[in-house]
């Protein structure tokens, strides 16, 4: 069964923990600018709300992409930046109707979570479990993937 | 590595900024922000300098592992001379703001000179500009984060700013940051002020690099380990700060009405369980916790008012949530005073949040004030009509929004209780050192807090030594000189690597150490840390008596010295520090007079 | 079933890889009009700025790739469709016939009626072909004319400049990419490019191209004096490709005319990408969206009906993002206001940001931004899926910045609806 992260806002303290995890399993660097998964602060520190790729299963930014820099990992499920390929033409960064591929002036290229490879860093650093990875089942998924489809395009199958 | 290795200068009067690099044999001398930024205060500034005049610096410093996923690697450290003790003023901060300084690249942001009008730094990783704040001058923090960031269409930046409280430079106004992280003692928010600077604003992309990741990476672990593990942090998280204002009601050490007592009897009305108690509308004050930059710990509190109660019943801007009690501020704007009407004692924290100003300060100063009230020194006609008296909830929610706007009788506030005091002729009723007021722990209860606060660098503190365990075993004055100096080493070590004290809940020395010694090049032992923390303490020792303090300022009140405590476990006890401080001296190797011998300076290489 | 589809475009690749995975063992044809595998014309600028080798171009990068898929790929160019029986003429002589048909042959370049736009050193940028000449045409130094600073001319001007040469950008419209920017906007990207050395001139227009005896050119200009060039490229529109349609009986506009299930008015014939004139999200007309984005949606959409699995388009968005030598732009939607709507701008020309947000009620219909490059898809999230802003819309009134805070709150706020 392929796992996925589950993210319980109400949870979270907004420490970066998960931001500097993964800025250092990607960059080896900890600079949460350069953060997979980005942690918002609202309402004067009211709310917290961690925020990363869901790897839907529409991948906008993948059809988007020109190349084919973008794939989908068969293991994990998730939908990765082929680097070598990747050309930076940031068409899958206003794609995503999430917002969740970025561009990284740095390299040129765009960056989005790759769910590690399928040990994902932030939730392994994080000190509240506001980030768990489990089995897809279990998730809040299909409640993301039914916001999903109200962006979705093919979803009025008559 | 860890270092960023840069250094910002900043010349106010100019209007001009440069890079330099970081001095590294200093910094492998003194680690980072408390200690480096000490040694940078000491040889860009006479310490004689006016505290408010353009002549003193202002720094801002980060230590190596601000930044790295160390727990709590958000802090940072405001140093100056102080205006409120005429010595040296180091506060640090936690919130998000260090950590982004780090990022954008600079290890210290260093401030010199006076701008002729207001402005603020926006800063994102090299491009420094110095810009116009008149949209800002005579706003409070709040307004001023959101201004900026709306400003430059940027919700990435960290802003660390002053409210009203620095510009109309009330003495214990402080710098905070990311709404509700506060550099809070000493007048560090002044000096500021007095800079006509009204905030630094930061974006950071570079990241901070260790030196070596893979050993640092498995140190940390271990380390979030035993502190996710820790008990004391367990409290932390689940009850903040706060948990002590049980402790020290019950021990007796709990100071009440400006002093004259140890034990508060509306302690159960703002204590944690009130926080989250549904009062008679149904409403709970504390909303959930909230963490530092990379704290594991989360000790924060985000509370909001009751609409209904009488400070915001007409005012909806105070409805939202925000920064909520710690121990500090509960003492401060709750016994200390007298007040027991938890969101009275919020509303005043916000007013804190808001304008910019030292809760311990502002609600010592207060109490003072309140004292002299009802003393029949202070009257009605001085105090714009309100009725100060001790427990007066509305006296206590008016006054701390008139001395953060410096209007009225706050303006009088805002000079600090010595300052207040003397001016109407009563300089006993001033609790505190140096100048600066007491936090929330009785001398005559715990001897070696007095200690601490007697000889503390930075005027009356609680949180530059540590020896509660000492206290409360041993409730005389016996034996109390060592542990004050190790743990005033201990803590200036601490506070130079980047990270919270508060993590001592569930951290010795050695896990400092070996962070700092997989973050850092070169080889850091427990002996190198330790020294460097005693050479930082003594330093800013040295800082002072080039600024014209002596032995004669480690003094405490005389109602601490001489009326004894009238309740709880050290009921009928007074503060011994006539026979501890020259234990304390001697341990130090200063000489009967509080100055550091020749022998010693060499020793620390001074 | 028996699938031709013309054209090797993203439209074209990604219908034959839906109808391949919706169809397996379906006999799908991919007719491309290039000699090269099928490629992506949006890479080509990184080519001539030499980021990447042809092959950086192609669509897909696996060996076997169509082939696995049952997809087979020829290369010849359709010269004449005859719907009656089902058949399509071949330039080069030879026809086959087509069980169920798609039109994805994109656009092509078209060039204003003025004297010399034939000459030879007058190149077009739009195919891999193009992109050899210009590359082989161009060393450092030479002086290059590129006309128009739409949206693709805006992208090849970066890699000109890649290619250091000395450039000058002649543009017909008062701004920069007059259709994807405002005033401001066009005006904020002119004044970055001149900051970088790039002579650009707006609200200039080209009466005709000279070649000069020593072999270089010599463009006069309205009102202006002539400006040298060495070499011009021309970017001033393109057209959708459907001149082999004339006499088909198949309805077009500007381009091939499609309702919402990307059929034609023909049977059994359906249109994709650049070449479709299809529906529009935002205004719910139909237009030509030559966008990559857009044609890989017709292409999945087409390919869901082509194999009768019936799907609704609902519409494309437009949506574009550009990288003009460091300063990214973006936009999405109604852009440029939506009537009877409001907007809320912020703008900072001194570090070259600025944000318009346009909404109709609580709605998000469109955005403009400079300078922001974190989390922009959001806007697209919140403009297709029309989620009511309610109260938020007034934090982006504030602030219009704050638009990741009200994208997650609200999203917040739908997910907590839905779980009560
Ligand atoms: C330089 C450049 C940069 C671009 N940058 C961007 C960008 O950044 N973002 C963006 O969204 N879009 C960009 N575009 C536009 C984008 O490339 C097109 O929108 C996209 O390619 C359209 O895809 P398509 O499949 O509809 O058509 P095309 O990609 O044009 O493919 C059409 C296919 O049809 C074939 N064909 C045409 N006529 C015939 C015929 N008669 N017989 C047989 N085959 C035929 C062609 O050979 C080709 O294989 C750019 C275009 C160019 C040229
Ligand atoms: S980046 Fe966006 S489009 Fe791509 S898989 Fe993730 S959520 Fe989907
Ligand atoms: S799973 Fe990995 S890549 Fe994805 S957000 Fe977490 S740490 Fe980053
Ligand atoms: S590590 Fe966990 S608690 Fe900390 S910010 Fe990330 S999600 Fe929130």
């Amino acid at each position: 069964m392929q796992k996925s992260l589950l993210i319980d806002p109400d949870k979270c303290t907004s420490c970066l923990q998960c931001e500097m995890a993964c800025s250092f399993e990607h960059e080896g660097v900890f600079n949460p600018a350069r953060s997979r998964i980005k942690i918002f602060e609202f309402e004067h520190g009211k709310r917290a709300v961690p925020y990363t790729c869901t790897q839907c299963a529409e991948a906008w930014c993948l059809h988007a992409c020109p190349v084919e820099a973008l794939v989908r990992n068969k293991t994990t499920g998730a939908v990765e930046v082929r680097d070598e390929i990747c050309v930076g033409c940031k068409v899958c960064t206003i794609a995503c109707p999430f917002g969740t591929v970025n561009y990284n002036p740095d390299s040129g290229k765009v960056i989005k979570c790759d769910l590690c490879g399928g040990d994902p860093q932030c939730a392994a650093a994080c000190p509240t479990e506001a980030i768990t990875y489990v089995d897809s089942a279990w998730t809040g998924y299909e409640r993301m993937q039914a916001w999903a489809v109200k962006t979705d395009t093919k979803a009025a199958t008559a | 590595m860890a270092w960023q290795r840069k250094v910002l200068r900043v010349d106010l009067t100019r209007g001009t900024s440069r890079v330099e690099p970081l001095n590294m044999e200093w910094a492998n001398a003194y680690i980072g922000e408390r200690g480096l930024g000490t040694k940078y205060l000491s040889e860009n500034m006479d310490p004689k300098a006016d505290a408010l005049g353009p002549d003193n610096v202002l720094i801002f410093a980060t230590g190596p592992l601000t930044g790295t996923m160390a727990s709590t690697s958000g802090r940072y450290a405001v140093l100056c001379k102080g205006p409120l003790t005429n010595a040296i003023a180091c506060s640090n901060s936690g919130g998000k703001f260090g950590a982004e300084m780090k990022f954008a690249g600079y290890d210290l942001i260093i401030l010199q000179g006076r701008s002729e009008k207001p402005v603020y730094l926006h800063i994102v990783d090299d491009e420094v500009e110095i810009l116009p704040a008149d949209a800002l001058w005579g706003k409070g923090v709040w307004f001023t984060e959101d201004w900026i960031k709306n400003h430059h269409g940027n919700p990435n930046l960290k802003v660390a700013s002053i409210g009203e409280a620095g510009e109309n430079l009330v003495r214990y106004a402080c710098v905070v940051n990311d709404l509700h992280r506060a550099a809070g003692r000493s007048g560090v928010g002044a000096v500021m002020g007095s800079k006509n600077l009204k905030a630094i604003a930061c974006h950071g992309t570079k990241g901070v690099r260790v030196d070596d990741p893979k050993r640092f990476m498995a140190v940390v672990k271990e380390t979030h380990k035993k502190l996710a593990e820790s008990g004391g942090r367990k409290e932390l998280t689940k009850v903040g700060t706060n948990a002590m204002i049980d402790v020290m009601q019950e021990w007796g050490g709990l100071p009440t009405r400006n002093f004259q007592e140890v034990q508060f009897e509306g302690t159960g009305k703002i204590n944690p369980e009130a926080a989250v108690t549904p009062n008679a509308h149904g409403h709970v004050n504390l909303i959930t916790n909230k963490a530092c930059f990379g704290c594991t710990i989360a000790c924060g509190r985000i509370a909001h008012i009751d609409k209904e109660h009488f400070t915001v019943v007409n005012r909806k801007e105070y409805w939202h949530a925000s920064g909520g009690l710690e121990y500090e501020t509960a003492y401060a704007l709750g016994p200390v005073v007298g007040v027991d009407d938890i969101d009275a004692l919020t509303f005043a924290n916000f007013m804190m949040n808001e304008h910019g100003m030292d809760p311990i300060s502002f609600g010592v100063t207060l109490a003072a004030a309140m004292e002299m009230y009802e003393m029949g020194v202070l009257t009605r006609e001085h105090t714009d009509g309100v009725e100060l008296k001790f427990g007066n909830a509305e006296a206590l929610a008016v006054m701390a929004e008139k001395t953060g706007k410096g209007e009225g009788f706050g303006k009088e506030l805002g000079m600090g209780s010595m300052r207040l005091t003397a001016k109407y002729g009563h300089p006993e009723l001033f609790m505190g050192v140096k100048g600066q007021e007491f936090a929330g722990y009785d001398s005559r209860a715990l001897q070696g807090m007095g200690l601490g606060y007697a000889t503390s660098n930075r005027g009356a503190c609680h949180l530059k030594h540590d020896v509660f365990g000492e206290d409360m075993e041993d409730i005389s004055g016996n034996n109390k000189a060592q542990p004050v100096k190790d743990s005033q080493d201990r803590v200036a070590m601490i506070d130079s690597t980047g990270l919270c004290l508060f993590t001592t809940a569930g951290w010795g020395v050695e896990d400092f150490v070996a962070q700092l010694d997989a973050a850092c090049e070169g080889s850091w032992t427990k002996e190198r840390c330790l020294e460097s923390g005693e050479r930082t303490w003594t330093l800013e020792r040295m800082f002072n008596m080039r600024a014209g303090l002596t032995g004669a300022d480690d003094s405490l009140p005389k109602r601490l010295l001489e009326d004894p405590a009238p309740s709880g476990n050290a009921k009928g006890k007074v503060a011994e520090l006539g026979k501890m401080l020259p234990e304390y001296y001697a341990v130090r190797g200063w000489t009967t007079e509080g100055m550091p011998t020749n022998e010693t300076l060499n020793r620390l290489a001074l | 079933m028996d699938y031709v589809i013309v054209g090797a475009g993203p439209a074209g690749v990604i219908a034959a890889e839906t109808l391949a995975g919706l169809e397996p063992g379906a006999d799908i044809t991919l007719v491309s009009g290039e000699p090269e595998p099928p490629y992506s014309r949006m890479a080509i600028p990184y080519l001539l700025a030499e980021d990447i080798a042809e092959e950086g171009t192609h669509l897909r990068h696996t060996a076997g790739h169509y082939d696995a898929r049952g997809i087979r790929v020829v290369h010849e160019r359709v010269a004449r469709l005859d719907p009656a029986a089902r058949t399509l003429a071949f330039e080069g002589g030879g026809s086959r016939t087509y069980g169920k048909l798609l039109l994805a042959t994109g656009a092509a370049p078209v060039r204003p009626p003025i004297p010399g736009m034939d000459l030879a050193k007058v190149k077009s940028c739009w195919t891999l072909a193009d992109a050899r000449q210009i590359i082989a045409g161009t060393k450092p130094g030479d002086r290059v004319v590129l006309m128009g600073a739409g949206f693709i001319g805006c992208i090849i001007l970066e890699a000109l400049v890649a290619r250091k040469v000395k450039l000058t950008v002649i543009e017909m419209a008062d701004r920069m990419v007059a259709r994807m920017m405002d005033k401001t906007g066009g005006d904020m990207i002119g004044d970055w490019c001149r900051g970088q050395g790039v002579d650009v001139m707006t609200a200039t227009r080209v009466t005709g191209i000279e070649e000069k005896v020593d072999g270089s050119l010599s463009l006069s200009l309205e009102g202006k004096e002539p400006v040298a060039a060495d070499l011009v490229v021309c970017a001033t529109g393109v057209r959708s490709n459907i001149g082999f349609l004339e006499g088909s009986g198949i309805d077009t506009g500007q381009g091939v005319l499609i309702d919402n299930y990307m059929a034609t008015n023909l049977p059994d014939i359906y249109a994709a990408g650049d070449v479709a004139q299809g529906l529009d999200f935002s205004t719910g007309g139909h237009d030509v969206h030559a966008i990559q984005p857009t044609a890989s949606e017709h292409g999945r959409v087409a390919a869901r009906n082509m194999a009768g699995h019936r799907t609704a388009y609902r519409g494309s968005l437009v949506m574009n993002t550009l990288n003009t030598l460091g300063l990214i732009s973006t936009s999405y939607g109604l852009w440029d206001g939506a009537e009877g709507g409001d907007e809320v701008v912020s703008l900072d020309r001194e570090n070259a940001r600025y944000l318009r947000l346009s909404f109709q009620g609580d709605v998000l219909v469109g955005a403009l931004a400079l300078g922001l490059t974190q989390h922009v898809g959001v806007l697209r999230g919140l403009i297709q899926t029309k989620v009511p802003l309610g109260k938020w819309k007034k934090v982006l009134q504030d602030d219009p910045h704050q638009i990741m805070t009200v994208y997650l709150a609200c999203v917040q706020d739908a997910t907590r609806r839905r779980a009560a």
